[in-house]
């Protein structure tokens, strides 16, 4: 399917050409990137041109709740040993954003799609997959979203019977549920910190018992895999039982999971995983996530956490006290409007840190505080939070809007 | 007789395993934050839905949920019983959202089905037409429980209709609540109680919880805390609910 033999038709060139003008004008109007008016516009003359575009291509999908934008690069990375590739590389992960990133990319061999859980199974629909990589599902967005458990139900009856190798967490039970309607998955131990929207078997709504790493739903059977793959501490053991180390320069266990997931999806394509892992150390911030930038003298490791499961992972990875912590969460429409969320996020974990609290919503961070019994100041800014810290690393955790903001101010 | 002070308070926290989608930990830890700040002696117990929901208890939460968990807990707590036998023996209930609809005598469950419930609220729920009610909401709280306004967040489907044993909890100046459109929101008895709001209800309105302490320790009054955050969190959001984007 690889290769440029089967050239696009006029309209699809013709949409592709309007869709890249619409987005030379939204760049040179200020407006971002384009990419996602760019891919409106050709989809609009064009609504069949993802999958014309895809047609050229060895596709691979990925999506999640957290960690598709870090886990779509390190794919790349890795399938960048065996041939060009294609990406949307800027989280542009809707039907338009994807259309622009492929038309992009009509010398490549490979398009490393990166999909909003919600679009993932029209997506595989219209660009036949070759792989689809499934790394965890977990509440986000409440307010606007579709149940977490439904969202399994929705992959689960869109990938039934689908020709691509799924890569799914065997540690996650509702990607395990979304999964197992594919006639060919290769599971991966990638683990999950987070397990509280998982305590309901997916099957048949019994309570599912995990003792230790595994679980099995007592009513119905329904049962963790068994993986072929798993990420063991720094170490990813592929289906021979070879211990392969991971060397990244991203932080934290959530993103050697990643490496592990991004290792069996490049093994698919004939990458080896010694070569698919030292490509991905490559890899260092990805859209200014975990990127340390200078501020007032201060180095500020910035990192984004959207939704409970990923402040979890995200606590495991910053450095320990005295290190000062900035919190900053806005509820905009990109967030979500509701901020319960918060109460599901255990932050007696950053006890002994000076913490600070910014962001549109810094009161209800406050109020969560507080009644977890830790010390915190309440800024007006990051200016004014960088101020108190002492010199020297300052992390800085904040959900969607409040990152870009975070981003926009100090200079990243 | 009930024996509180000998042994504690008791706080038991419904089946977070099924209905615990919108933060409703928020609610047993400001409950039980606010306890311990009087210097009371209160545990906490989370009990999951193949576990015994124990008889003892003094305050029992019980919280929002999606449409399939909600009917699972429902079976699950009438086939228990446990809930409807501390009741009895005189706790205090206070319920979210799905767990709302699941006190009272039946609502429509993720199979469009009408699903029986535990009947320990005069209230009945139907789904809604229109639109899913989302957003911040300002409400004033029934007179003869003396707490000042009511703010909170909203995201449900149900429209609930009360019965005549069951006074409404709060009246909406800005939002939707039951849902009814007479600016009903929630519903109470003399120790059950139940609302739309999550946010989650205690952490802007510790007031509610307070209540909750006093009707279970039997008491007028508690020595006051510092409540300095709760009341700058409060002015936002009742600013905000006054001024919808």
């Amino acid at each position: 399917m690889a290769g440029n033999s089967d050239p696009l038709s006029p309209r699809a060139k013709l949409a592709v050409t309007a869709g890249k003008a619409a987005a030379a004008v939204s760049r040179a109007a200020g407006r971002g990137s384009g990419s996602v008016i760019g891919g409106k516009v050709a989809l609009r003359l064009d609504p069949d041109l993802l999958g014309r575009l895809a047609q050229h291509l060895d596709v691979i999908l990925v999506s999640a709740t957290n960690g598709k934008t870090t886990t779509t690069r390190l794919i790349a990375e890795a399938l960048r040993a065996a041939g060009p590739v294609v990406s949307n590389a800027l989280g542009a992960n809707m039907p338009a954003g994807i259309t622009s990133a492929l038309a992009g990319g009509s010398d490549s061999r490979y398009g490393v799609i990166e999909v909003d859980e919600k679009y993932l199974a029209g997506v595989a629909r219209d660009t036949e997959p070759k792989a689809i990589a499934l790394l965890n599902l977990s509440r986000d967005q409440l307010d606007r979203a579709a149940e977490t458990r439904m969202l399994a139900e929705k992959w689960r009856e869109g990938l039934t019977g689908t020709k691509a190798v799924v890569i799914a967490n065997a540690d996650d039970p509702l990607i395990v549920w979304a999964a197992s309607s594919s006639p060919n998955v290769v599971w991966v131990a990638a683990g999950q910190e987070w397990k509280d929207d998982a305590w309901s078997c997916p099957s048949c709504g019994g309570v599912l018992q995990r003792p230790g790493d595994d679980w099995v739903c007592a009513e119905c059977g329904f049962r963790r895999p068994v993986p072929s793959w798993a990420l063991n501490g720094d170490y990813v053991l592929d289906p021979h039982g070879a211990a392969w180390p991971i060397h990244l320069q991203l932080p934290g266990r959530a993103n050697k999971a990643n490496a592990a997931t991004s290792a069996a999806v490049a093994a698919t394509f004939g990458v080896p995983p010694q070569v698919a892992l030292e490509r991905m150390y490559q890899v260092q911030a990805v859209a200014g996530r975990y990127d340390v930038v200078t501020f007032q003298e201060r180095q500020m490791r910035l990192l984004l956490a959207k939704n409970p499961a990923g402040w979890l992972e995200t606590f495991s990875l910053i450095d320990p006290p005295p290190t000062p912590v900035i919190l900053s969460v806005n509820a905009r429409g990109a967030d979500g409007t509701d901020t319960s969320w918060l109460w599901d996020v255990d932050y007696t974990r950053l006890a002994g840190h000076p913490i600070c609290v910014i962001g549109d919503r810094k009161l209800d961070l406050a109020v969560r505080l507080e009644v977890a019994g830790l010390d915190f100041r309440v800024c007006a800014d990051v200016d004014e939070a960088v101020r108190i810290a002492p010199p020297g690393r300052i992390e800085t955790i904040a959900n969607y809007t409040a990152f870009q903001d975070l981003r926009r101010r100090v200079g990243n | 007789m009930r024996s509180t002070s000998q042994n504690g308070l008791r706080l038991v926290w419904v089946y977070p395993d099924l209905l615990s989608t919108y933060g409703d930990q928020g609610n047993a830890l400001v409950v039980e934050r606010r306890a311990r700040q009087r210097g009371l002696d209160v545990s906490r117990l989370d009990v999951r839905s193949d576990q015994q929901i124990p008889t003892s208890g003094d305050i029992y939460l019980i919280g929002g949920g999606e449409d399939r968990p909600q009917r699972l807990a429902a079976e699950r707590l009438i086939r228990d019983g446990g809930l409807n036998r501390a009741v009895a023996n005189g706790a205090i209930v206070f319920s979210v959202c799905a767990g709302y609809q699941i006190l009272g005598h039946e609502f429509i469950n993720d199979l469009g089905q009408r699903q029986p419930g535990l009947g320990l609220l005069d209230v009945i729920s139907t789904r809604g037409e229109g639109a899913r009610c989302v957003g911040d909401v300002l409400a004033d709280i029934d007179e003869r429980l003396g707490l000042p306004p009511l703010t909170g967040f909203e995201n449900h489907q149900g429209v609930t209709h009360l019965g005549p044993t069951a006074r409404p909890f709060a009246r909406v100046r800005f939002g939707n609540g039951n849902g009814t459109g007479d600016g009903f929101e929630g519903a109470y008895n003399e120790t059950v109680f139940g609302t739309y709001m999550h946010g989650p209800v205690m952490a802007r309105n510790p007031h509610i919880a307070d209540l909750l302490l006093k009707l279970a320790l039997d008491v007028n009054a508690l020595p006051p805390v510092d409540d300095q955050w709760y009341e700058a969190l409060r002015n936002e959001r009742i600013a905000a609910a006054s001024q919808p984007a």
